[in-house]
């Protein structure tokens, strides 16, 4: 079993704890809804080896009904956060159903046109507003005790609700199922051979990670009191890939840290002269070039040698990746 | 119990912080930009628009009431979740007084929506949705420019009355799109034309042929392009390249065109065609005084966003030294009773809803021969009063009107 990164994942916590000292809450709660959509997508690729190119579909989705719910229903927003995560869930088990039949550069095309599809769907449908979005939103009270009206309030719910979401990850790639997932990723005839069938559990983790995406989606909506089309477009879909090379994949931590870094600079820049869209794809091409890894991979790899340089017996084992289970 | 770390870390975190820090005092008046610097928008706002507030700050004097003026902006990059969460920062910690501009509807809206919840001003002087002085107007916000409904409006209008009395619409399919075509066929019904046809094209689409050959193949004396942006741009060029509206008896009318646009299609393309705007920088010699200022700095002359920034943040200055005070609501009070006069517009007013009022033109592209150089672009047709422009009260929307009546 890989162990969980339990120590940089405490400092993380520890350090989004204290972050509002520092940072505007509003501003943490989108890196966190990055992250976790950065986590939903890496679920596929990472763990299952699917690169998904249409999963703003599912993060619009979640953010579009979460909306619909808040604004127009006025549902509570543990209600409003189900419903846009079994919308999207739903809209991830169509979508997969016709994905997950077709491997490497055919999966993401046909995710991609799929994800066009939702978002021309998004751009028509009256009950979106066109390209006003969908707004007035009142997050009210979480479980009818946290007022989410105080920023502080609304990001220790979102903090709380990630975690939670993350563990639940963690859960699954951890459990036979995932143990599946990843024996497909291997090889795939094998673990047909071994009497699994594949279509299923791709289409599984794909409608999990739909799901999640949704949250995410539903997250960010109920926070910043706003569903637009940009949370459907293509582009967000690809920041989500950025986000999870950048920050390092088949780790635990990368999507966070990606989501992180990207969020952070796109923030950063905005306030700066220099132009955002040219430092992004520098800050890309660099990390490809450079750090195939990505952040988090790079720097356990970098742990990892100082500890086998110190050969400490039982070298903590946490890369998911490299485990040979054979 | 077991010692919870997390918990105590989070509940002290929380305890420390619950008034945010304030960096800035109320000892400075701030002007927020938030503006797509490097995107599809630069051009028609972006560092323009920054500068355009800065140059009125800087005519304004620098100070008001003894105070500083600041101008910040920053890019929001088309996403409207760095506008927004940039728009509270301004808000809450950096104590901004007034955002004078965002890009995108739905940034705008929702900017608009936080400046009601925070107590602040937010003019609109780029975007052009309806919905700021109807649905969402608010008594915070003023849409100082334009909207979609004056320009449709406007421009069916004028063009009826020019003889331009069978239409075709190209519109783009979308809500925008969809209402924007709904606008200009009232206003041209209500002159006694009519509409004989219309296309819807997908947003983006690139190609328009098919839709230009069923508007060349029909009898329609005005091609209409219910289109924004890029689209826009595209539907023009291909008109072009089909001859439509070149030496045949159509016209073509953009409902949504800036002066970037035809600057950047060239008059050979963009010749001849008829399109609505609030400013022209060669209208008289006041804007040809503040247009060659800004074109000194910026190397381009302004557009009607552009000036309207300028115009706009000059009014809102004026009204703070006028109301002798930094309060949001007495500020508004004396934005919406004072007359505007200046290069931007003449005898305009701020309406109960927010809506500014004042006169459009209706303009024709030059043809290459007819223009003297660079920027020579427009020749005024029409003038449109603001009564017959903008929504009457009637029919407004705002419940602010709705409270007058």
């Amino acid at each position: 079993m890989p162990r969980f990164p339990l120590l940089p994942a405490l400092a993380l916590l520890l350090l989004l704890c204290i972050a509002p000292l520092v940072f505007y809450p509003i501003f943490l709660i989108k890196l966190l809804c990055f992250a976790l959509f950065a986590a939903a997508f890496h679920l596929l690729l990472g763990y299952v080896g699917l690169l998904s190119f249409g999963h703003a579909a599912f993060f619009g989705t979640g953010a579009y009904m979460s909306a619909q719910a808040l604004a127009r229903w006025n549902l509570a927003p543990e209600l409003a956060l189900l419903f846009a995560v079994a919308m999207s869930a739903a809209l991830g088990a169509v979508i997969g159903f016709l994905a997950v039949r077709r491997q490497g550069i055919y999966f993401a095309m046909i995710t991609l046109a799929l994800g066009q599809m939702v978002y021309f769907i998004y751009l028509q449908a009256p009950f979106t507003g066109g390209e006003d979005g969908i707004r007035g939103i009142t997050p009210g009270h979480f479980l009818g005790v946290v007022d989410l009206a105080d920023p502080l309030a609304l990001y220790f719910t979102v903090l709380a609700l990630t975690v939670l979401a993350f563990a639940l990850v963690w859960r699954i790639v951890q459990s036979p199922f995932g143990m599946i997932l990843e024996a497909i990723r291997e090889n795939e005839p094998r673990a047909i051979s071994l009497g699994y069938n594949p279509t299923l559990y791709k289409l599984a983790a794909f409608t999990f990670s739909a799901g999640l995406a949704g949250l995410a989606g539903g997250l960010k909506a109920m926070s910043f009191q706003i569903a637009t089309l940009v949370d459907v477009t293509w582009q967000m879909s690809g920041e989500v890939v950025l986000m999870t090379l950048v920050g390092g994949i088949g780790t635990f931590l990368g999507p966070v840290v990606g989501a992180f870094i990207i969020g952070g600079l796109e923030q950063f820049l905005a306030r700066s002269t220099l132009p955002a869209p040219v430092i992004l794809g520098a800050a890309f091409i660099l990390c490809v070039m450079l750090f195939r890894k990505g952040v988090a991979g790079t720097a356990r790899s970098l742990v990892q040698a100082w500890a086998q340089r110190r050969s400490t017996p039982n070298t903590p084992e946490t890369d998911p990746t490299n485990r040979t289970d054979k | 119990m077991t010692f919870k770390p997390i918990t105590t870390a989070a509940l002290i975190a929380g305890t420390a912080l619950s008034p945010l820090p304030a960096f800035a005092g109320p000892d400075a008046i701030k002007v927020g930009l938030l503006m797509d610097m490097t995107g599809n928008y630069s051009d028609v706002a972006g560092q323009g628009s920054v500068t355009a507030a800065e140059m009125a700050v800087e005519d304004f004097g620098g100070t008001v009431l003894g105070k500083p003026i600041e101008v910040v902006h920053a890019d929001m990059q088309n996403k409207v979740d760095i506008a927004t969460s940039i728009a509270r920062e301004w808000f809450d910690v950096e104590a901004v007084d007034a955002i004078v501009d965002s890009n995108m509807s739905s940034a705008g809206l929702a900017v608009s929506e936080i400046a009601v919840e925070k107590d602040r001003l937010m003019i609109m002087n780029i975007s052009g949705s309806p919905r700021f002085t109807n649905e969402s107007c608010n008594p915070n916000t003023i849409h100082y420019v334009y909207d979609t409904y004056a320009l449709a409006t406007s421009t069916g209008k004028a063009v009826v009355r020019g003889g331009g009395d069978k239409w075709f619409f190209v519109t783009v399919d979308y809500t925008f799109g969809h209402d924007f075509q709904a606008q200009a066929e009232d206003a041209v019904a209500s002159e006694g034309g009519e509409t004989i046809g219309s296309v819807l094209v997908p947003l983006n689409a690139g190609d328009y042929s098919s839709a230009l050959i069923q508007a060349q193949s029909s009898d329609a004396n005005v091609i209409a392009f219910a289109t924004a942006g890029a689209d826009t741009s595209n539907a023009i060029k291909q008109a072009a390249e089909f001859g439509i509206g070149q030496g045949d008896d159509r016209q073509l009318a953009g409902l949504l065109v800036y002066i970037n646009e035809i600057d950047a299609l060239g008059l050979e393309t963009a010749q001849g065609m008829l399109l609505t705007s609030a400013f022209y920088w060669d209208l008289d010699e006041e804007t040809r005084a503040f247009s060659n200022r800004y074109m000194e700095k910026m190397g381009k002359m302004p557009n009607m966003s552009q000036a309207g920034v300028y115009s706009s943040t000059m009014h809102y200055l004026k009204a703070v030294e006028a109301a002798g005070t930094e309060d949001h609501a007495a500020v508004m009070a004396k934005m919406k009773e004072m007359p505007i006069n200046d290069f931007f517009v003449k005898d305009g007013y701020i309406r109960e809803d927010g809506r500014m009022m004042r006169d459009m033109y209706l303009f024709r592209v030059k043809s290459p021969d007819q223009s003297t150089g660079p920027w020579d672009y427009y020749e005024k047709v029409a003038t449109i009063s603001a009564d017959d422009a903008f929504t009457p009260v009637s029919e407004s929307r705002c419940y602010l009107l709705k409270e007058q009546n």
